[in-house]
């Protein structure tokens, strides 16, 4: 029997086309767009100048709060605006738009380190490093990794999970990653071990990727730190918190997070960064991003400078087909839509997913037909039904009692129901409108 | 790129390919093994009540939507086919055809438009429809054609009272199941539909068909049948091992009259059947108490479409009571 | 039989009595004092309940009213200094005289000028669409266009023009409570002094993008030029972000900005026709006349359905 989390889940088609491809390295971009706000919580401090030349991984913006992040041009070059563009989150954010120099060689160094075993640092000093060499949480939700590093002294560990779920279809940047860069991930593990002084680390792999599953119980085998876990195929296995249920049969309490349950989840990619970040110095300026699409002419996984257009991504796998009618920033079930090719690369965008007509055309909303398939789907065990209801009425307190807040919009609700109605985005537009009444009540 | 806009809207991007409309025929598709039976053995009969049902179920639903309420028209939905379907499954064959109309206007025109229309009805239309028929002409809603023995005839000359009835009036006359049980048809018989009843309800394999259908299909979930089933089974079963002279088994309880065509098709009706597991099991458990109830005690010998409506009464009470187990709710929940 | 009947009937009238007695007995057991000015001031109010005042309905602001001891900085806007003057009158207290107000559309971004660069699949409520993205525009400062205002106006003081896919204001209508400034999630809605005849002169454009990137969005966006602020004869104009703003206060309504803005951003209504041609599409769009009525209802009943 394969673990999994109890409650809800689907199973979409995986569509995983880009599976065997292995990484390659995209060509460095004539011009970065670096936004300055690339993770959750307070936008970095603009440090550099209009003109001013820029090395390669040196800092440009600074971390300018306890939730925040360093940030590092990626290419070397001269920075030619400060200016407004749009992002992912589909308005316009401030930017640093650097001009790659083509003469600078540091530009087009392979980074490709040997493995290096041997850890040399104190952990306040992995964790100064995480922190200054800009590290954040890659799988999505890019939360600062050394905030969570920073584990409070009356919170007690012994546990850290690493996330190699990908649950969501199409992508496969983690899973290519883990094939092709096991034993630096390992050594990235024994990192965190070593900073959070525990010595149990569970790596977490759905069994569709078998091959991750095999190559890292040949690499672990010698390691009685680090297990292994194949996981069911459900999806969103990823959450943290159905991840942490699914693995250890802990379950974080309502509005709580791991760290409740003595638990720290990482997920894959950044644990290699973090690999990086330690063992040589390396800012995070660049990461793995899957191009994919089922009608692409050559989906493939590549490693991508932060702040590359997605034009040029979409250019080097064969331009967008005929028919394209949508681009989606990370996977098709959480990923956000884009307005348009101009949008960059940030350090959370784990894929391009490129939907062409049929796929992309939500279907008409008809009557609710209180199936309940929404709320068997659940992993949180919310009714998705009421709270939507609850949220067109605007009766937003009413939603707050009924947990709307607890709802991690993997958008399952979404995507089951027969009627096609916008769950999700009535829920997601309920948590903020209850989050404006609380602030307001402070 | 295509001269068609980009397409924005918020995630997820991705659709299952289930509909209510795929859904709705799902259902259709399940009842037609029980309508070939229901042909076999009343012959021409069924089909009548059945074409004449499901089309004015259709033609007033159309006549309403466009002229009274002037909404949108759905009537490719598949819900009011299945209500003109599930509502003949209810009646006898020899039923008069303006009463199939009259009860096709109820069921449609009150129980499901006047609610706001599908997914707003509080009671599954089909059942108010008959019960509406039931108690306005309770003469003619309990001529039972038997089986006939050429198909083709219209049957309305040769009634019989269903099993249940038997057994209900051979008890209040003082006989015992020993008696009765020689007048009623055997246990095979009624597994396999050769009895007297409502077009629908006599084939038990049938309908264990189609409602097996319909739980592969993810349609519906196991839990109302199952749980109604056994409730009735145990309910019955305790009276019987107490006075099997007075008492029917539960097998026979359960293969005649409607409690398996309720338990599959009427009482999961998604509209009008809680929406969480939990409350689906406490409302199969009152559906089915309710029927043993009115079969053993009532003046009627069959209870099952009384029980399904009384419980759908109480669906938004145990919607609102029996909530899903919310996740992190286990362990008293510690702020950070 | 006459007996039956002569129960019958002493039975319901001993249910009418006692249940005449509990109701006396609990309404005078659980009787709350209530200071009577307070449903006197209810009275006077349009009992709207708009909460265009700040309180959240016609009683508790009457409650206000009664309760606090200086009134001057209470307002309500639907009955305007009329039934403000009632109130002064009734509870002897002062009361300030406030300008009519009346809410305003800044923006002009109409399909044929504002291009659509997206399509928005999804619910169509502004508050929705605000929350994914800046809209199907290349303008973020705009209009949605999925009518959150109107829904939300429930004096019928506004529609949807289905050419434009703006929203208008019925002013003759218009209370100014409020509601649909505090619904816009652009704030494009604006509560602007109503003056003598309605005349009103404001910049119908909130786009704070640099000048070619707010032309490219949108034809009569403001590009930022400071043409209008070196022509206003009284500093009323102010320019911020690229972005001019008209302050109502200053304002004398002289007009001399309108012919000068490049991109015909800044919008006039119910001056008397002659020198500029743009009055004229205005003007349609304001006329109050029986046409208009037509429209209202023709959206409402879209609304309804």
């Amino acid at each position: 029997m394969l673990k999994t989390f109890p409650i809800g889940g689907i199973h979409p088609p995986e569509n995983k086309i880009t599976s065997s491809k292995g990484i390659k390295r995209m060509p460095v971009p004539k011009v970065v767009y670096v936004p300055i706000s690339q993770h959750i919580g307070v936008p970095s401090e603009i440090i550099v100048d209009k003109k001013e030349k820029v090395e390669i991984g040196q800092v440009i913006a600074k971390s300018s709060g306890f939730v925040s992040s360093n940030i590092h041009s990626p290419v070397a070059g001269v920075v030619t605006k400060l200016d407004k563009i749009i992002d992912s989150s589909g308005y316009k954010k401030q930017c640093i738009v650097i001009r790659t120099d083509v003469k600078n060689e540091t530009n087009f160094e392979e980074i490709d380190f040997p493995l290096k075993t041997k850890i040399e640092l104190e952990p306040k000093e992995i964790i100064q490093r995480i922190s200054d060499f800009g590290i954040v949480g890659l799988g999505g939700a890019t939360f600062p990794s050394h905030v969570k590093l920073n584990v409070r002294e009356d919170k007690k560990i012994d546990c850290l999970i690493i996330n190699g779920v990908e649950c969501e279809p199409y992508l496969t940047a983690d899973h290519r990653l883990m094939i092709e860069k096991a034993e630096e991930i390992a050594v990235g593990i024994e990192i965190l071990l070593v900073a959070l002084n525990i010595n149990k680390a569970i790596i977490g792999i759905e069994n569709n990727k078998k091959d991750a599953i095999d190559i890292f119980k040949k690499v672990t085998q010698n390691n009685t730190k680090i297990q292994i876990a194949a996981l069911k195929v459900k999806y969103p296995q990823g959450g943290e918190k159905q991840l942490v249920r699914a693995i250890l049969n802990r379950e974080v309490p309502k509005n709580g997070l791991p760290l409740d349950v003595g638990v720290i989840v990482h997920n894959v990619g950044t644990i290699f960064a973090i690999y990086e970040a330690v063992q040589y110095n390396k800012p995070l300026i660049e990461r793995v991003v899957t191009v994919t699409g089922k009608k692409m002419e050559n989906p493939d996984n590549y490693w991508v400078k932060i702040g590359t257009p997605i034009k040029d991504l979409i250019e080097e796998v064969g331009g967008l087909p005929e028919g394209t009618r949508k681009l989606i920033n990370g996977g098709p079930m959480m990923g956000k839509a884009i307005k348009n090719t101009d949008v960059p690369v940030t350090k959370g965008t784990s894929g391009i997913l490129v939907i062409s007509e049929e796929e992309a055309s939500r279907g008409k909303t008809e009557n609710c037909i209180r199936c309940g398939e929404c709320v068997f789907v659940c992993p949180m065990g919310l009714e998705a039904h009421l709270l939507m209801n609850l949220a067109e009425k605007g009766m937003f307190e009413k939603a707050s009692n009924e947990d709307i807040m607890t709802c991690i919009e993997c958008g399952s609700c979404s995507y089951v129901c027969p009627s096609h109605r916008p769950l999700l985005d009535y829920i997601r537009f309920g948590k903020n409108s209850v989050k404006k009444l609380e602030t307001a009540k402070k | 790129m295509s001269n068609q806009p980009i397409v924005i809207s918020a995630s997820p991007h991705v659709h299952s390919d289930r509909t209510s409309k795929k859904l709705m025929y799902d259902v259709v598709i399940a009842l037609i093994p029980a309508f070939l039976v229901s042909i076999y053995v009343f012959g021409i009969g069924a089909l009548i009540v059945t074409s004449v049902a499901v089309a004015s179920c259709l033609l007033f639903e159309y006549l309403i939507q466009k002229y009274l309420l002037k909404t949108e028209i759905t009537i490719g939905d598949g819900s009011a086919l299945i209500t003109g379907i599930l509502l003949a499954f209810n009646l006898p064959s020899g039923l008069p055809i303006w009463m199939i109309i009259v009860g096709s206007l109820v069921a449609i025109g009150i129980a499901k438009l006047s609610f706001g229309g599908l997914g707003f009805n509080i009671f599954n239309p089909a059942l108010v429809g008959r019960v509406f028929l039931l108690v306005s002409f309770p003469v003619q809603m309990t001529m039972w054609p038997t089986a006939v023995e050429n198909n083709t005839t219209i049957s309305d000359a040769v009634t019989g009272a269903t099993p249940l009835g038997i057994i209900k009036e051979g008890l209040m006359f003082g006989d015992t199941m020993t008696v009765i049980s020689s007048k009623i048809p055997s246990t095979i018989d009624l597994f396999l539909g050769i009895t007297g009843g409502s077009i629908g309800e006599m084939s038990a394999i049938a309908l264990i068909i189609g409602g097996l259908y319909l739980i592969i299909r993810k349609v519906i979930s196991w839990h109302i049948p199952v749980t109604l089933l056994l409730t009735m089974g145990v309910m019955t079963g305790i009276f019987w091992l107490i006075n099997p002279e007075q008492n029917a088994s539960p097998l026979i309880h359960i293969l005649s009259g409607g409690a398996l065509l309720g338990a599959f098709f009427m009482a999961t009706d998604l509209v009008t059947s809680p929406m969480t597991r939990k409350g689906m099991v406490i409302f199969a458990i009152g559906v089915g108490v309710i029927t043993v109830v009115i079969r053993m005690f009532g003046a009627y010998p069959e209870g099952i479409s009384f029980a399904i409506l009384i419980m759908n009464a109480f669906v938004p009470l145990i919607n609102s009571s029996f909530k899903p187990r919310r996740f992190g709710s286990k362990i008293k929940s510690k702020i950070v | 039989m006459t007996d039956s009947v002569l129960y019958s009937v002493l039975l319901l009238a001993s249910l009418g009595i006692i249940a005449a007695i509990v109701l006396y007995i609990v309404s005078k057991k659980f009787y709350v004092y209530e200071n009577p000015l307070i449903g006197e001031i209810e009275d006077i109010l349009p009992a709207s309940n708009c909460a265009g005042c700040g309180s959240p309905g016609c009683k508790s602001f009457a409650e206000k009213l009664v309760n606090s001891e200086d009134i001057s900085d209470l307002f309500c806007p639907v009955g305007g200094n009329d039934v403000m003057k009632l109130v002064a009158e009734k509870l002897g207290k002062e009361v300030t005289v406030k300008d009519p107000m009346v809410a305003v559309v800044r923006c002009q971004g109409s399909c044929d000028v504002r291009p659509k660069t997206t399509e928005f699949q999804g619910p169509r409520t502004c508050a929705i669409s605000a929350m994914i993205y800046s809209g199907e525009t290349d303008c973020e400062y705009g209009c949605l266009g999925d009518g959150d205002c109107v829904k939300v106006c429930q004096f019928n003081a506004m529609f949807m023009d289905e050419k434009t896919g703006l929203p208008v204001i019925i002013t003759d209508k218009c209370t100014s409570c409020g509601a649909c400034v505090e619904e816009c999630p652009r704030d494009i809605i604006e509560m602007r002094p109503k003056n003598k005849k309605d005349l009103k002169i404001f910049v119908g454009c909130l786009n704070e993008d640099k000048g070619g990137i707010a032309k490219k969005a949108c034809a009569v966006a403001c590009i930022g030029c400071s043409k209008c602020e070196d022509i206003c004869p009284k500093d009323a104009i102010i320019m911020e972000n690229t972005l001019a703003y008209i302050d109502p206060v200053k304002c004398t309504l002289c007009r001399k900005c309108v012919p000068i803005c490049p991109t015909n951003s800044i919008i006039e209504t119910n001056f008397p026709p002659p020198k500029v041609k743009k009055v004229v599409e205005k003007k349609e769009v304001k006329k109050p006349a029986v046409k208009k009525e037509v429209i209202v209802e023709s959206v409402n009943s879209e609304m309804n359905a």
